[in-house]
């Protein structure tokens, strides 16, 4: 279009010549995000090998109580008779008392198997993931009980707000095909 | 044989007991997430909507068409879907791919991203008209909307633009996702947040009673991006369905402030003058840029202290961590259990306090540009005869169209 024409020609014309180019822009920005897309979906998971239980997983998430509980992987359990998961380390009776257990929120419930095994619950009601029993289980027994994020309570916020705020970096985006990472799970599974 | 440190490959401390009662142990229970299909159906009502109000706004122009999506957009995107997927935290995301391959960004992502830019392109801001929930929530409660004076809407205006300038530097350096971080909205939406959340939701949602739409209009980035694509949209609304009949009716109509009044004839006359300006204006840009970006660079060390990276190095650097008698701050504990030694992190932080260097500089001088664009624009004459809505900065929301007397000549 040449100069001479009426102004609001002149107008229409460049309007429509950035509107192809923003419309190719945002076909090509497209185009390479899709090149690089992974195709499934990313859910957030915390690696328990690089956690450290410093119980913000408790205090920082967007949901109170946290959509990161405890999780008790069975197949690792020792079933010690102390267990150090479930009793404070000071505790003298090996009871239910509340006073023995570490839990702050007797979210911990055991069953008897046979003398002298018990086998530990979490109710998930209850935990607020605070980590103090994956410290305790951890750090005296074979480390079974391990904070994840629970993906039927997660809201799967774009930016995890406990992410932002571990001091570990155990915190990553996963795949929807595996969303769950457990410590020693592959090498101990005897079933 | 209690405190050795087990490492994972080394078995358990405890083997697991023979139980003699042929006791079976429970499946760790391992809940799955929501669903894939359902995430691809969040996509589907996204175009659905989008269709919908486009067609509302442009064939029907009907406001209460536009409500009742807006409505619908706050209930599904906003309270059912609790604010995550949305399109402004999009940009983060793809910021993210674009600058970090080894993330991978997911479908629905791409598509809520893309999708309002081409419906804005060719119809406009329609997304912002009911989709958007975080705009569907702030426009229930314009109520009372009081006009703001254009100069302060400029200044005001220019905020957006660097927030989007701060977020794109967070994405790009893999440091932190700041539109979520700070979204007025998602504490409301989800009925859970922290008390500073909830509290900035409220003022929020207060401002927006008389000032209509401030989160849109003062911060939303993703309006940045909408607002410029939609000043060459293919369509737009007009607020006369044929012909403008100046009877002035609409002038107050806007609780945006988004209507352009007609230019006096006589004006016109200035329209040399104002060219003069504009050369002038225009020549400062450059050195606008220039004194922004060097200013960006001054500061990227302060900008990378949000960097956890960043921020871990300088604390380690300023506290003795081998002095053992000290209680450390739960970082500190947690990169010495890592094993890492100072100098690998010193060197990372090293790498991303590089990584903000050039984006300070770009940050900078992005907003050096945007200031000297601003001010280039306001001298920009442009001759208007009738009332029109000011492409860049309308909703669609449809307000307009029921002050207007003129009546299409033909019913739709």
């Amino acid at each position: 279009m040449d100069e001479k024409s009426k102004k609001i020609n002149r107008r229409d014309f460049i309007n429509k010549t950035v509107r192809v180019s923003v419309g190719v822009a945002i076909t090509s920005l497209g185009g390479v995000l899709l090149s690089n897309a992974g195709g499934s979906k990313l859910v957030w998971q915390l690696d328990p090998a690089k956690c450290v239980q410093c119980g913000r997983c408790a205090t920082s998430c967007v949901l109170t109580p946290s959509a990161v509980k405890c999780t008790h992987v069975y197949n690792m359990c020792g079933y010690c008779d102390l267990c150090g998961g479930y009793f404070r380390p000071e505790t003298k009776n090996l009871t239910t008392a509340a006073e023995s257990q570490l839990c702050p929120t007797a979210a911990i419930e055991r069953s008897f198997v046979e003398e002298p095994f018990f086998e530990y619950h979490i109710n998930e009601k209850l935990c607020i993931g605070c980590g103090k029993c994956v410290k305790g289980c951890g750090a005296f027994g074979n480390g079974s009980m391990q904070l994840q994020v629970r993906h039927h309570i997660c809201v799967n916020c774009n930016e995890c707000s406990i992410a932002r705020v571990c001091p570990a970096d155990a915190f990553s985006r996963v795949s929807v095909d595996k969303p769950y990472i457990f410590k020693g799970f592959a090498q101990d599974d005897k079933t | 044989m209690f405190f050795n440190t087990l490492s994972i490959n080394a078995g358990p401390r405890f083997p697991m007991p023979e139980f003699e009662s042929g006791h079976k142990q429970p499946q760790t229970i391992q809940p799955a997430p929501r669903s894939v299909f359902l995430e691809y159906f969040d996509v589907f009502v996204l175009i659905s909507t989008l269709s919908l109000i486009t067609w509302m706004v442009h064939k029907k122009r009907s406001r209460k068409g536009v409500f009742w999506i807006s409505i619908f957009s706050l209930l599904y995107f906003g309270f059912y879907r609790e604010g995550c997927i949305c399109s402004i935290g999009a940009i983060q995301n793809v910021t993210l791919a674009l600058f970090n391959p080894g993330y991978h960004i997911p479908l629905t992502v791409i598509a809520f991203f893309i999708i309002p830019l081409f419906y804005t392109l060719f119809y406009g801001r329609t997304f912002c008209a009911g989709v958007c929930p975080l705009g569907a929530i702030q426009d229930v409660f314009a109520i009372n909307p009081q006009g703001l004076k254009t100069w302060v809407q400029k200044i005001l205006g220019l905020i957006p633009f660097i927030y989007l300038g701060l977020s794109i530097l967070y994405a790009a350096t893999s440091t932190d996702f700041v539109i979520c971080r700070y979204d007025p909205f998602v504490g409301i939406f989800r009925l859970d947040a922290t008390f500073f959340m909830f509290t900035v939701g409220a003022l929020f949602l207060l401002t927006s009673v008389f000032i209509a739409r401030p989160y849109c209009r003062f911060f939303c980035p993703y309006g940045v991006i909408l607002n410029l694509i939609s000043k060459v949209s293919q369509k737009h609304i007009t607020i006369t369905p044929t012909k403008c009949i100046h009877c002035r009716l609409c002038e107050y109509s806007c609780p945006f402030g988004a209507i352009d009044k007609p230019v006096a004839v006589k004006e016109i006359g200035n329209r040399s003058n104002a060219l003069k300006k504009f050369v002038v204006l225009s020549l400062i840009i450059p050195l606008l840029i220039f004194v922004g970006g060097w200013t960006g660079a001054q500061f990227h060390e302060n900008l990378a202290l949000v960097n956890p990276k960043v921020r871990l190095a300088k604390q380690i650097l300023n506290t003795d961590i081998q002095d053992n008698t000290k209680i450390f701050s739960e970082e500190i504990k947690a990169f010495k259990s890592s094993g890492k030694s100072a100098e690998e992190l010193y060197a990372e932080a090293n790498l991303i306090l590089k990584d903000f260097e050039i984006g300070g500089w770009i940050l900078g001088g992005f907003i050096g540009l945007v200031f000297g664009l601003t001010l280039a624009g306001v001298s920009v004459f442009k001759y208007r005869e009738d009332y029109t809505p000011n492409k860049g900065n309308c909703f669609s929301c449809a307000r307009c169209f029921e002050y207007c007397p003129v009546k299409p000549e033909t019913e739709v």
